[in-house]
């Protein structure tokens, strides 16, 4: 196989024949072991620097505006030029703050989005670690997430972004379920947990088979994100800047970095559980091409939450609770059962994908059925305690 | 000393550390940081004992939902509670208990023949995670406790519900 075809399954090879030759074995594995662990984290963390790039000219491409264009050919550069300047910034820590967790929760934060990586299968072949368990892997790593803005919200000892870290708890954990719920169904219709095993069994994408699970993954995904239209937990205009209103310079940088490459991340995992990951024309013979559909795919979902971010304003923090408890989780819910009995019943049969699409196009009719009959019954009540003085006084 | 010995050497006293630190911290929210360190300690040993869901699970449940409890001791409390916990005058009787129940433990599991033999290599080519999936709701396997163990949870769900409710007046 040609360098070309397939660049990291050459080098690797390549890296442990030199290391064999100089070292004892476990040794020569744990030294390439770390080199792995080093490739796929800056690539995530170089990836950054060029998303921040894309989404502030794509934010301003929405916005009638041409965006950053001063620093190096169409602006390139811009984001370094930030790097230099947030280093240069003077590291400020409030007096009364837990000096330790303060200083931890940026760290939380990157690695929280960075430990995701490790399962991400890049191309046949191309991935960290294939855990049985990849994609509860991802649910479990999540939860380093809510803990660094925990950790930032209460170490910082100010009201605003404890605010800012009660308002996370109240969102991510709550999205959390019909993220998992969504999350199950391409482990039950790959019939794996593993990463690379999702991926090999979308001969006919999931997206096909489960449209309605795929477009709640991506909502409750870009919530777990906190981006408009779900960014509650650091809105400038009621909290200052909810959990890292008192960070400064680089540790600022570090949530904001993380905040952008789980944006991109979220693209790649619904790329991945959706959209067939690395599958396409010449991939298993060329892994490098797997890679670039791989990216390609990504964007999708990346430029959907690009999009959603500018166009959408921040939604009311009862209206976020409701969307989650009384719409996404029922309907989640009911995919998961509709998905595992006809998945059962029609296994193996030509009829497998039309009937997944009826099953999920049922349960999205339904649902629509039951918002509306809600919302009516709602509206009548509220007509009614319009009317009734009286009515007023009981209710709370 | 292998690796993996050193690996666990390092994580058992990582987990004896944050758990002493856990019980000694005046400030409540310090106490359920070292209590998230030393889970995530235990997640760790699962890992070196190839239990990948085990560990994984760990972090899911106790990470995310330790992360709750902590928020809700912030919530619920005073500040001055948060940041000096009261100091229980009886803790002198609490250590001779636990001294006196560990010791019994250690003892009791000491005499259990299957301490001393070594565990028979693990075969880790079998998809260990679907096996525990079919254990879990096969009729030979714990069907009938995993089934019971849901309706208990959901009961709690409900009961939570019912007490949270807000009564109904003038009705």
């Amino acid at each position: 196989m040609s360098f070309w075809s397939n660049p990291i399954l050459v080098a690797n090879e390549w890296l442990t024949g030199l290391l064999a030759d100089l070292l004892p074995e476990a040794w020569a594995t744990l030294i390439s072991t770390i080199i792995g662990v080093v490739v796929v984290s800056s690539f995530g963390l170089i990836l950054v620097i060029f998303l921040i790039w894309l989404e502030r000219k794509v934010a301003a491409r929405f916005q009638d505006r041409i965006g950053p264009n001063r620093a190096g050919p169409y602006g390139l550069l811009q984001t370094i030029a930030d790097i230099v300047k947030l280093l240069t910034k003077e590291d400020s820590i409030p007096e009364k703050a837990d000096k330790l967790t303060f200083n931890l929760a940026p760290i939380v934060s990157m690695i929280a989005v960075l430990l995701i990586w490790a399962v991400i299968p890049f191309a046949p072949g191309w991935i960290g670690t294939d855990l049985n368990v990849g994609v509860l892997y991802i649910a479990a790593v999540g939860s380093f997430g809510i803990l660094s803005i925990l950790m930032a919200g209460w170490a910082s000892n100010n009201k605003y972004a404890l605010l800012g870290a009660f308002r996370a708890v109240a969102q991510l954990i709550s999205y959390e379920v019909p993220m998992l719920l969504t999350l199950l169904v391409p482990v039950l219709l790959a019939r794996s947990m593993g990463m690379m095993t999702v991926v090999e069994m979308q001969s006919t994408w999931f997206i096909v088979l489960a449209p309605v699970a795929g477009v709640i993954f991506l909502v409750s995904s870009i919530a777990e994100v906190g981006r408009t239209p779900f960014d509650l937990i650091e809105a400038e205009s009621e909290i200052v800047a909810g959990y890292h209103t008192e960070y400064t310079g680089m540790k600022f940088g570090l949530f904001f970095a993380a905040e952008f490459l789980h944006a991109f991340t979220v693209g790649v995992l619904f790329a991945i559980l959706y959209l067939g990951g690395w599958r396409g024309p010449g991939a298993e013979q060329y892994p490098i091409l797997g890679v670039v559909y791989l990216m390609a795919k990504s964007s999708i979902g990346y430029f959907i939450v690009m999009w959603v971010r500018s166009t959408l304003p921040r939604i009311r923090i009862d209206h976020m609770l409701d969307l989650n408890w009384k719409v996404l989780t029922p309907i989640s819910l009911a995919l998961l059962i509709a998905t595992a009995v006809l998945d059962k019943l029609f296994a193996e049969t030509a009829l497998r994908v039309p009937a997944l699409l009826a099953g999920n196009l049922a349960v999205l009719a339904l649902s629509w059925v039951l918002v509306r009959i809600m919302s009516r019954k709602a509206r009548r009540e509220r007509q009614v305690f319009k009317k009734r003085p009286e009515a007023r006084a009981v209710q709370p | 000393m292998t690796a993996m010995q050193g690996v666990f050497l390092f994580t058992a006293g990582l987990i004896l550390w944050a758990a002493f630190m856990m019980v000694t911290r005046q400030n409540l929210v310090h106490a359920a940081f070292y209590l998230i360190l030393a889970l995530f300690g235990v997640s760790i040993i699962f890992v070196l004992l190839d239990a990948g869901f085990l560990a994984v699970v760990q972090v899911l449940v106790y990470i995310g939902a330790i992360s709750i409890i902590m928020i809700f001791a912030v919530m619920l409390t005073r500040g001055d509670v948060i940041e000096e916990a009261p100091v229980n005058k009886n803790y002198g009787w609490a250590l001779l208990l636990a001294a006196l129940f560990a010791f019994g433990l250690i003892i009791l599991i000491g005499q259990w023949p299957a301490v001393a033999s070594l565990a028979g290599e693990i075969d880790t080519s079998r998809d260990l995670a679907a096996e525990l999936g079919v254990a879990l709701v096969s009729p030979e396997g714990f069907v009938i406790p995993f089934e019971v163990a849901s309706v208990l949870l959901l009961a709690a769900l409900v009961g939570a519900l019912m007490v949270a409710r807000p009564q109904k007046k003038g009705k």
